[in-house]
Parts: structure tokens; C-alpha cells; sequence
């Protein structure tokens, strides 16, 4: 962003204390603040991905040997399942809705999002709705243990714990769909004057993009899921034959959702990436164009790819063709992406706090899934490795070394921001590589089980997968204690540390380093001149 | 790899609670058809399309780390040389029109070299036709059913059911080689012959894959789906079913047993005797005590997964049959269950069983663990139920709550 800032009728002096939050628990039930939204959902996704990660530690105590130590496989299942749904739903998503709700604003020089109340409804509704998921244990049958995919018919079998599920689902789907009209909304109409869409921060950018993709495929998501619950409860036969439905229409209808959730995944962490190396290595992204087209273009393929997560059910060959090209068409804008980001390092002048560790971790180790997953796009290969450990190896690499490195690297990049303190770069960068090794250390020979043919979602194997289960394991509880130094690294940050001014990092660009730190309540009431 | 044995050496040492920690010291060998210990790539491929697979999976792996090298050779290059802390200055340059559109064009080249190398293979897979011999596998809740429709063999149809014994999942008893991949009965078929099969299921999505062949195939239930190998060599294969299909998905294997053609006519012949045997004379009377026999082993090979060898099952998903009132109420309630299935739950419809193998099974069930009827449910019973309505198997199923 080359944009020059005028910080013209924009003081930072007024008197905040008539704008202050109210206080005690009220703030933040009432908040229409998009900073307090920001920090719920920020809390809310991290409370999540501590739960999931349990569920995951259960998993991986059961695969540390052959046999069955702990867990009967009905519950086993139901780790699996809930790890997943968990995950997905409720850490890595309203991770990036945290974020956007912190940044969008203060990038584009909005006093806050579009519609507030809004924003503080879609954020409540995800409280119920993880209730719901963790209430579902509890019930007589426990939680659904379909997978997170839902597959019918095994969605039909379930307990209660499926219903309950569904209906998290839905209220989670609510949430994302309002959040997104009110991104969208807010991206379009509320920026500062002067700031033309080709000159917003790429984050918004990737948001943009990301909220259109919520709005077009959660309620295909939420289509499949009611149909499962009518199938359950109202004598309906969507996906039973007996009854002149089809299985496999439900894979069809959950993967054209399926797959943009993938990129609604990632996009917004391309965007986070986009903003950490130009700002580390004090030069401008490369090609800001290409990278506004590559998004685009990644996003619009997503349409059309959903079916290579369905090369084993039987389709004509020339559906298996067409899904595996258009799959492997991905790989260029994608490419373009890691080359731009390689081109802004180039001839920097770079230094490596954690921001930008976790930026340059996540474009080595996000790519080493990248080509895993061109691999997978091949349809015969894929074949082979479909429903195997290859691809939990492989959607591991994207979403914890893409999805949650990144997220890791922008919650460093901008703690000072939020906080008004210097996080602590020491622990910092152990959090970094202590996630980076034990990341590995439990992913990388899931490919070699995946290769040897051991299926994913079994809680037993042949003796002969045990080793490197074993190494998958200690992994796992490696990586799953790290996290919880950057726990300690946001408290400490959070409590004090070194004071910082507008703009802690020096290669850093944007309105959001205009604000002292921490950023006022109410920011940009009145607007900055972008030119 | 001395690091992994070491690491499970440590791990195994240190958590004695696992307990079979003692039976994993002992040396696990190579699966014979199966996975090899520590093995690190696809199978050794014994069919054409396996190996088109293999190939394809090296030269793609091969282009991966070409371009991964020179990338990430690029980036840390840039990482190592391009430091503050070295004092280099940051260059100016921000976008080149050049180098953004060799950057597009290179990769699309490579991809389209890629899907053309692969495209053949598509559509080998893809080209069922011309079959020796067909065979359906029917997945279930959780066995694999297998009739051969078509070739030499034809009519021969069986069970195929995890064989491992309980105390070795259970850790009371050392793992054997073919842990968890062994079955009671293995599907045969000769050598050199195409093999076409046929998948379809029972009650959810299962699917039917032996790496070694290079097939995967989802088992669809109310559809077919087809898929086919040639097997290059004799030999045991193993697989197991590749989607997700409830409690007990771990613990479906699936052996094909390829065999020279003697010797698969050989086996053919046997099969037939062996089922003329085993069909049950219609016209016999049969005893409490033969009831309850027999239907001891049907309850063992069908039942036992959910319902447990105690009869008490694993509530709530799989209730008890010990105590139930549905199982040792009027005859006509339980019958009705096993021919119908029970919406909503894991129990499905047993209808494929023989009415002998229903009258035993449920004979057994009532005069066992503390259930005492002391009567018999005879075949006939189970013959006249079947002629029963829809409607009213539906009412009675459902009255059996």
C-alpha cells in the first residue's frame, strides 16, 4: 500500500473517558464495540481450540499403540468427530472473525462495523451453539460420531447428540452469515475517503472475498444438515434409496459447501502473511495486484473442485477428469502467492521476531501441504490415499501450519496493538518453535501411514503402523503444550510489558499503526484523508 | 529409523499402565500382503494399475521436490543473505509484469504435464468391461457379504468377518502378524484373471480397498458401484473398509486370496460341497436344544459387535438383550425387530439370514443370561412373519420399544 496518510482532522487527544466501555461483566454481554467483539471472539475461538485440542490428545492417547486402551471405538468416534467439528467451527472460523472485527475497521478508517448490534448478535449466538456441541457428550448416546463431514446415512443412525449437533451447526451458520453481510457491508460502504478498493490493506481484501464465500455456501451447509434432520425425524428420504433418495446427493451438496470452507479458511490467512513479511522485511508486497487476482481467482475455482473429495464413490471419468484438472488449476494462483511473498523478502531488509517467524514457518511448512495436496488432485493417487492418514497428514499442513500459524503470527503482529504492550519475544519464539518441531514431529509420518494404507477414524491398527503412531503421539502432546505458552505469552501481554507507541514495528504500513496503542475505544470518529 | 524404535522403546517403558507394552517389545515383522513394518511408501503393486499409481506417485513426488528446492533454496537464500542484522538495505522494486506472468505460465505448464500423465490411468481404472468373474461385496454393519454373480464360481456367497481373536485388541494376549487385517473368510480369486467388483451396502457407506491393487471403491447402499483388478502374482492381499461407517469401521478387513487357477478351481469345487452342506434340510424338526446351539454361533458371528458376548451390550447406542423385555415378551415383537431393523438406530434388518438362522438366533437369545422363556422359535415362525405386511411388521417393530 503505497497510500500516503493525512492525519488531518483526526485527533487522538479527545477526552475518551465519556466513550469508555461500562464496566463488569455487562460490557461485554451489552458491546457494540468492535474491539470488544473482536476480543470475545478472540477468546471465544482460543477457549475452542484449547477443547478440540483435548479431544485431539484423546485421539492420539488411544493411536500411541496398537490395540484398545482407553476409549471404545463408539467414543472414539466421537472424538474424531468433535474434534473436527470443533476445530473448524469453533476455533479456526471465529479466529479470523475476531480478527476481522479488530482490523477491518482501524485498516479502513471506520469508527466501527456496519451494524453493531449485529456484530454483537452474531458473536452471542456462538456461545449457545457450542454449548450445544459440548452438551452433546452428555446425552444418552453421546456426541454424534459421523465424522465432521456428517456422511448420511451414518448421520441418520445417531443419538440425540446428532440433533444437537445439527443445531449447533445451524446457530454457528447464523453467526457466520450475519458476521459476513456485516464485513461485506462495512468493506463497501465505510472506508476512509481516498482508500479506493485497490489501495485497501490486503487483509481486507482477503476478507472481502472470505465473506462472500460464507454467504454463498453456509446455507448449502445448512440445506444438507436439515435435510439430515428431516430425514431423522420427519419421515423424509433425501439420502435413503429405500425411499428413492440418494446417499451420495449428500456429499455432493455438503463438499460444494465443503470446499470454499476450506478457503474460507485460509484466504484471511494469506491476508495476515500479506501484512507480516513486507512489514519484517521493511519492503512493500510484491505484486499487489496479482495478489488481489490470485484471491479472487482461488475463490471462484473453489466452486468448482468440490467433487475431488468424492473420487471414490463413482462418477464417470470424465467427472473424475474434470474435478481433478480444475482441482489442479488451484495450484497457480496458489503458487503465485508463495512467489509473491518469496519476492517481498527478496533483497529486504528482514529481521525475525515471532511475527514473522510464524510467517516464514507458515510459508514452508503451508506449501509442504500445498504439494501434497497437488498430489491428492491426482485422481488415481488419490485413490489410493483417499480416507487414509495422507490426508489427515495433508489438511494438517493447511489448516495448523496455514490456518493457525497465521493466525499465530498476526496475534503477535498486532498484540501491541490491541494491548498497548510488547508481548514477550522470548517466550514468543519458543511458542514458535516448539510449535514448528512438535507440528511435525506429529504430522510428517502420517503421510508415511497414509502411503502404507492405514485408513483414518480407526482406533486400532495393524502392529506393523505402530512406530510411527507412537512418534504421531509424543508429537501431538508436544505440540498441544506449547500452545500453551503463547496462553502465557497474551497474559503477560496483556497485564504489562514494555509500553509501545503508534507504531511498534518499523517496516509496519497502514491506518491501524496511525492510533496510539492500545487503540482507543472509539477510533477514526472522524475520518482520515487516504491518498 | 533406529530414532522411532527408540522413541516406542522409551514410550513403552515409560507408561507401564498400557500394559502391553511387554507384547509390543516382542519383534513385529512384515504383514505378508499387508503393511510392512515402518513402510514409507505406496504398497509393492501387484496389479498394472497399482503400478501406473506407484509410477505416477514418484514422478508427481519427484516434481514436488524439484520445485520445492528451488523455491525454498530461493527463500532461504533471501532469509540467510537479505538481513537487517547484516545491514543489507531494502531494495525498491514492488511488481514486474515479467516475472508475474513467467510465474503464472511455468506452473500451469507443470500442471498440465501432470493431469496429462494421469489421465490415462483415469481412464484404465475406469474400464470395467470384458470381467472373468464378478463379484458383489455388500458392506454391513461390520463384515463384508460377498456373492459371486458371474464367471467360474458363480453362486458361491458368504460372510467375511474380522478373525482376530478378542484378548488381542483386548492386550490379554500377544498381537499376531496379521493383527487387525485377518478374516474368517478370505474372498478367492485366480491369478491373471480381471476381477470385476461390485460394491453396495446394507446400511451406511462402506468402502472396499486393497492397496495392493491399487483399488478403492465406496460401497453405496441401495446402489452399485463397480470397480476391477488383475492380480499379477499369488498371494494374500489386505485391506479394510476405507469409510467411515460407525462403531465398529476399524474392524472390517478385507483378504483376497489370489490363487493359481488350479488351484481356484480346486477351491470352487470345495466351496459348492460345502455349501450344499451347510443348506439346512427344510423339513427338519428341529430341538430346543439344537435351536439354542446354533443360534449360539449365529449370535457370535452377527450380533456379538454390538450386543456383546454378555447379551448387556454398550448402552445407550447398543442396548442390553439380558433383562429386555421386547426379547423375552410375545415372539412376534422380537421377530419383528430382526426383520425390520429399528428406525432411527443402529439396529438394521436381518432379513438376509435364513429362518433358520433367525429362529436360532433368537431362540438362543431368549433362553440365555438371565433371560428364561424356556420356549423355541421355530423356522416356521419366522416364515409366516415374513409373509406379514409392511404395515404391520412397521407397528409391532415399533410396539417393541
Amino acid at each position: 500500500m503505497s497510500a500516503v496518510l493525512d492525519q488531518h482532522g483526526h485527533s487522538h487527544g479527545h477526552d475518551d473517558h465519556h466513550h469508555g466501555p461500562p464496566s463488569g461483566l455487562m460490557r461485554w454481554v451489552m458491546t457494540t464495540n468492535h474491539k470488544d467483539i473482536g476480543t470475545l471472539y478472540l477468546w471465544f475461538s482460543f477457549i475452542m481450540f484449547l477443547t478440540g485440542g483435548v479431544l485431539a490428545l484423546g485421539i492420539r492417547m488411544e493411536l500411541f499403540q496398537p490395540g484398545l486402551q482407553y476409549w471404545n471405538p463408539e467414543f472414539f468416534n466421537q472424538l474424531t468427530t468433535m474434534h473436527g467439528l470443533i476445530m473448524v467451527f469453533g476455533a479456526i472460523m471465529p479466529a479470523f472473525v475476531g480478527f476481522a472485527n479488530w482490523l477491518i475497521p482501524l485498516q479502513i478508517g471506520a469508527p466501527d462495523m456496519a451494524f453493531a448490534r449485529m456484530n454483537n448478535w452474531s458473536f452471542w449466538l456462538l456461545v449457545p451453539a457450542a454449548m450445544l456441541l459440548v452438551i452433546s457428550f452428555f446425552v444418552p448416546g453421546g456426541a454424534t460420531a459421523a465424522g465432521w463431514t456428517l456422511y448420511a446415512p451414518l448421520s441418520t443412525q445417531m443419538g440425540l447428540g446428532m440433533d444437537l449437533g445439527i443445531f449447533a451447526m445451524h446457530i454457528m451458520g447464523a453467526s457466520s452469515i450475519m458476521g459476513s453481510i456485516n464485513i461485506v457491508t462495512t468493506i463497501l460502504n465505510m472506508r476512509a475517503p481516498g482508500m479506493t478498493l485497490m489501495k485497501m490493506p490486503m487483509f481486507c481484501w482477503t476478507w472481502l472475498i472470505t465473506a462472500y464465500l460464507l454467504i454463498a455456501v453456509m446455507p448449502v451447509l445448512a440445506g444438507a444438515i436439515t435435510m439430515v434432520l428431516t430425514d431423522r425425524h420427519f419421515g423424509t428420504s433425501f439420502f435413503n434409496a429405500a425411499g428413492g433418495g440418494d446417499p451420495v446427493m449428500y456429499q455432493h451438496i455438503f463438499w460444494f459447501f465443503g470446499h470454499p470452507e476450506v478457503y474460507i479458511m485460509i484466504l484471511p490467512a494469506f491476508g495476515i502473511i500479506s501484512h507480516v513479511v513486507p512489514a519484517f522485511a521493511r519492503k512493500q508486497l510484491f505484486g499487489y495486484a496479482s495478489m488481489v487476482y490470485a484471491t479472487s481467482s482461488i475463490a471462484i475455482l473453489s466452486f468448482i473442485v468440490w467433487a475431488h473429495h468424492m473420487f471414490t464413490t463413482g462418477m464417470p471419468a470424465s467427472g473424475q477428469l474434470f474435478f481433478m484438472y480444475a482441482t489442479m488449476l488451484i495450484a497457480v494462483p496458489t503458487g503465485v502467492k508463495v512467489f509473491n511473498w518469496i519476492a517481498t523478502m527478496w533483497k529486504g531488509s528482514m529481521t525475525f521476531e515471532t511475527p514473522m517467524l510464524f510467517a516464514v514457518g507458515f510459508i514452508f511448512v503451508f506449501t509442504m501441504g500445498g504439494f501434497t495436496g497437488l498430489i491428492c488432485a491426482v485422481t488415481p493417487i488419490d485413490i489410493q490415499i483417499q480416507d487414509t492418514y495422507y490426508v489427515v497428514a495433508h489438511f494438517h499442513y493447511v489448516l495448523v501450519a496455514g490456518s493457525l500459524f497465521a493466525l499465530f503470527s498476526g496475534t503477535y503482529y498486532w498484540i501491541p496493538k490491541w494491548t498497548g504492550h510488547m508481548y514477550d519475544e522470548g517466550l514468543g519464539k519458543l511458542h514458535f518453535w516448539a510449535s514448528i518441531i512438535f507440528f511435525n514431529i506429529t504430522f510428517f509420518p502420517m503421510h508415511f501411514l497414509g502411503l502404507a494404507g492405514m485408513p483414518r477414524r480407526i482406533p486400532d491398527y495393524a502392529t506393523q503402523f505402530a512406530d510411527f503412531n507412537a512418534i504421531a503421539s509424543v508429537g501431538a502432546f508436544g505440540f498441544g503444550l506449547s500452545q500453551l505458552i503463547f496462553l502465557v505469552v497474551v497474559l503477560k501481554a496483556i497485564k504489562g510489558g514494555a509500553k509501545v507507541g503508534d507504531k511498534p514495528w518499523e517496516g509496519a504500513e497502514g491506518l491501524e499503526w496511525t492510533v496510539p496503542s492500545p487503540a482507543p475505544y472509539h477510533t477514526f470518529e472522524t475520518a482520515p484523508q487516504v491518498k | 529409523m533406529g530414532v522411532a524404535k527408540w522413541i516406542n522403546k522409551v514410550a513403552a517403558a515409560a507408561v507401564p499402565a498400557l500394559g502391553a507394552g511387554a507384547a509390543l517389545a516382542q519383534a513385529v515383522v512384515d504383514m505378508p500382503g499387508g503393511p510392512a513394518v515402518r513402510q514409507l511408501n505406496l504398497p509393492p503393486p501387484v496389479t498394472g494399475i497399482a503400478s501406473q499409481i506407484y509410477d505416477l506417485h514418484f514422478v508427481m513426488l519427484g516434481i514436488c521436490a524439484v520445485i520445492f528446492v528451488a523455491v525454498f533454496g530461493v527463500m532461504f537464500y533471501s532469509v540467510f543473505a537479505h538481513r537487517k542484522s547484516k545491514g543489507h538495505k531494502p531494495a525498491d522494486f514492488h511488481e514486474s509484469t515479467a516475472v508475474e506472468i513467467a510465474w503464472t505460465v511455468v506452473p500451469m505448464i507443470i500442471v498440465i504435464v501432470m493431469a496429462a500423465l494421469a489421465t490415462k490411468t483415469v481412464l484404465a481404472m475406469k474400464d470395467t468391461s470384458n470381467a472373468d468373474i464378478t463379484i458383489k461385496a455388500t458392506g454391513y454393519q461390520w463384515k463384508w457379504g460377498y456373492d459371486y454373480v458371474k464367471g467360474e464360481g458363480e453362486g458361491i456367497s458368504f460372510f467375511s468377518s474380522l478373525s482376530t481373536p478378542r484378548e488381542q485388541i483386548e492386550g490379554k494376549a500377544p498381537k499376531g502378524v496379521n493383527y487387525m487385517l485377518e478374516v474368517d473368510n478370505e474372498v478367492v480369486v485366480p491369478v491373471g484373471r480381471k476381477i470385476r467388483i461390485l460394491t453396495t451396502a446394507q446400511d451406511v457407506i462402506h468402502a472396499w480397498m486393497i492397496p495392493a491393487f491399487g483399488v478403492k471403491q465406496d460401497a453405496i447402499p441401495g446402489f452399485i458401484r463397480d470397480t476391477w483388478f488383475k492380480a499379477e502374482k499369488v498371494g494374500v492381499y489386505r485391506g479394510q473398509c476405507a469409510e467411515l461407517c460407525g462403531k465398529e469401521h476399524g474392524f472390517m478387513p478385507i483378504v483376497v486370496n489370489v490363487k493359481t487357477e488350479a488351484d481356484y478351481t480346486k477351491w470352487v469345487e470345495e466351496q459348492k460341497k460345502l455349501m450344499a452342506a451347510k443348506m439346512d434340510d427344510p423339513n427338519k424338526q428341529w430341538t430346543q436344544a439344537e435351536l439354542i446351539a446354533r443360534g449360539e454361533k449365529v449370535y457370535a458371528a452377527t450380533c456379538v459387535a454390538c450386543h456383546q458376548a454378555s447379551g448387556k451390550g454398550t448402552p445407550p447406542a447398543f442396548p442390553p438383550l439380558d433383562g429386555a423385555k421386547v426379547v423375552q415378551g410375545p415372539k412376534d415383537n422380537p421377530i419383528a425387530v430382526l426383520l425390520n431393523g429399528r428406525q432411527g438406530t443402529a439396529m438394521a434388518s436381518f432379513k438376509s439370514l435364513s429362518d433358520v438362522e433367525l429362529a436360532a438366533v433368537l431362540t438362543y437369545t431368549r433362553n440365555s443370561w438371565g433371560n428364561k422363556t424356556g420356549d423355541a422359535v421355530m423356522p416356521a415362525d419366522i416364515k409366516a412373519a415374513k409373509a406379514w405386511d409392511a404395515a404391520k411388521l412397521n407397528q409391532l417393530s415399533a410396539k417393541a420399544q
